[in-house]
């Protein structure tokens, strides 16, 4: 054996199955929650709750159109709602996978002690999207529930689902975002994420108007963008108006985000681990 | 216990670590002394089995980095240069997750954590968040941290760097008491006493290299004699009154700010010093240490 740098093919021994490497980070990601979920709650439900309020509740109280342009929704409230969650859903994704990731690599140097015991960078990206996508499911159920009495919704089970395809459009945020942060030096680049992905993805994306108003070029624009899949999915499942082939292919792509977001994920802090 | 051959580290053209071989036996207290830079902690990280090998071989606990680090590092204590405890939790909290990163059940890690708080002497801290702990008893927490899953072999990076002489005196006490009870440690530092203190054996690394290996006492019976004269003279005279002592010991140090004669004897040394009508500001005869046996290998001192 005389180098041995590259990485082994087969799997390491005693390395730790799927499951088991994110069940040991359990207790550790349980104490963050109870720590953290104080804050958490008026960044994930009471922000939102002022938007739908004013936005979907007051603004659109002087909206009147034809149902017909608002992709079959029979107020401006249940037009905007399905697309409010799913960009928050986003919102949520991003903010737990930037400065987190950050802090866990260059300020509280977390994964360097994890990465001391048998934990490997896999696991600890596993137990760290794991809980993220805990706190989205979490913040969209209590999101939809609270807006259910609005009458907004058109059937029992679309909301059902359409949860589950915000909890899916905020995975594939999540993981992507977590690969971005894992390759940042400095945390300028987050202002960048923001301002120029996270912003205007909220804001044309669909979420607050038929993408259609943007005129043709822009409107194929903004259906590449992947919060458009999630919008357009909770949107078609709240106001029961699916499209099955178009549901597909809104939550194959957002599937595939997830796995190539996950894999870069890994790379990334893979890379950024070794020292 | 370690078993490196050829073992090298780089980092794109720059090589820490530029071909050494060690070998660690079980129970034995191991210090790798060097002054910053000399590649111990880019050595320590590849027997962490966290930093991949650049080329050589290197077996730990019988077994390869490369192919069974999760399997290593299981029965690894890391204890690193750097603090890396979780300043947001308790003191209790930071020994009992980690525990459970190594898949001990939870009453086991409650009792070990329990255990562990006691010895290192923190146990009335337990419930104190960490960011409230002195440097000396994040450094003890940190220690006790690495010992949670009961390790066959311990790491130490740098442990009492930074801390008073009574913090560090209290730590090296524990680590007595942890080589007492069988623990293999693997020490790196660059203060002298403390490899002389706390290891059975020891290589002096410098750039990337080793330049010697043995116990303490045979590192200085080999390369340095038994006493050192130290003469203090007025500033910037010492390189040229250097010759004129030179005679009287084996070897003559210039240091900035002294001269060091090597003898055996060195009593004598100062007396046929006063006898040639010098007269230094102060004079010193002392035992040889490990930083004459690093001063001589390498040229320089250990704080360079």
């Amino acid at each position: 054996m005389a180098i041995t740098a590259a990485r082994p093919a087969t799997r390491p021994t005693g390395s730790l199955s799927v499951r088991e490497g994110i069940t040991r980070q359990y207790d550790y990601w349980l104490t963050v929650y109870k720590r953290t979920w104080r804050g958490g709650v008026a960044n994930s439900f009471v922000t939102p709750l002022f938007y739908v309020l004013a936005m979907g509740v007051l603004l659109g109280g002087f909206i009147d159109v034809d149902p017909d342009r608002l992709e079959g929704a029979t107020s401006y409230l249940a037009f905007i709602v399905p697309g409010l969650v799913a960009a928050h859903a986003m919102t949520i994704a991003v903010s737990e996978t930037t400065y987190p990731v950050m802090g866990a690599i260059k300020w509280h140097k977390t994964f360097f002690a994890q990465l001391a015991t048998p934990l490997a960078v896999r696991d600890l990206v596993n137990a760290f999207l794991c809980f993220v996508v805990f706190r989205i499911a979490s913040a969209c159920a209590v999101f939809m529930l609270v807006l259910a009495p609005f009458g907004v919704f058109e059937t029992w089970w679309g909301p059902i689902l359409a949860w589950v395809s915000q909890v899916l459009v905020g995975s594939a945020f999540a993981t992507l975002a977590f690969g971005y942060s894992a390759r940042l030096r400095s945390e300028e680049g987050f202002g960048l994420l923001f301002r120029l992905g996270v912003l205007p993805l909220t804001l044309f994306s669909g979420a607050f108007f038929p993408i259609a108003n943007l005129g043709p070029v822009l409107e194929w624009v903004a259906r590449l963008t992947p919060l458009w899949h999630g919008v357009s999915l909770s949107r078609m499942l709240c106001l029961d108006t699916v499209d099955w082939s178009l549901a597909a292919l809104n939550a194959g792509i957002l599937v595939v985000l997830c796995l190539v977001g996950w894999r870069w994920a890994v790379t990334g802090l893979d890379k950024r681990l070794e020292v | 216990m370690i078993s490196a051959r050829g073992l090298r580290k780089s980092f794109g053209d720059f090589e820490a670590v530029k071909g050494i071989d060690v070998e660690v036996r079980r129970g034995e207290a191991f210090g790798f002394l060097g002054p910053n830079g000399a590649g111990k902690s880019s050595t320590m990280r590849m027997i962490a089995s966290v930093s991949p090998v650049s080329s050589g071989e290197l077996r730990i606990l019988g077994m390869d980095p490369a192919t069974d680090g999760p399997a290593i590092r299981g029965r690894l204590g890391v204890c690193p240069q750097e603090d890396t405890l979780d300043n947001e939790l308790s003191v209790f909290d930071n020994l009992y997750i980690y525990g459970r990163y190594f898949g001990i059940d939870r009453a086991t890690c409650r009792d070990r954590a329990h255990e562990l708080l006691e010895f290192a002497q923190i146990t009335d801290k337990a419930k104190a968040k960490v960011e409230n702990l002195s440097g000396g008893m994040k450094r003890r927490l940190t220690i006790a941290r690495s010992l949670i899953n009961s390790p066959d072999l311990l790491l130490l990076d740098e442990p009492t760097t930074g801390l008073d002489p009574q913090a560090r005196h209290v730590l090296w006490d524990q680590l007595f008491r942890l080589k007492q009870a069988g623990v293999t440690l693997v020490i790196t530092t660059h203060y002298m006493d403390e490899a002389e203190q706390l290891c059975d054996r020891l290589v002096v690394m410098d750039k990337g290299l080793i330049a010697a290996e043995g116990s303490p006492r045979e590192l200085i019976d080999a390369h340095s004699t038994r006493e050192v004269a130290e003469l203090r003279f007025g500033v910037g005279e010492h390189e040229a009154l250097a010759e004129k002592v030179e005679d009287l010991g084996e070897r003559v140090e210039v240091l900035p700010d002294r001269l060091l004669v090597y003898s055996d004897k060195g009593e004598e040394v100062v007396t046929a010093v006063l006898e040639r009508g010098l007269q230094p500001i102060a004079t010193l005869v002392r035992r040889s240490t490990l930083e004459d046996v690093f001063l001589r290998l390498t040229g320089r001192s250990l704080a360079d």
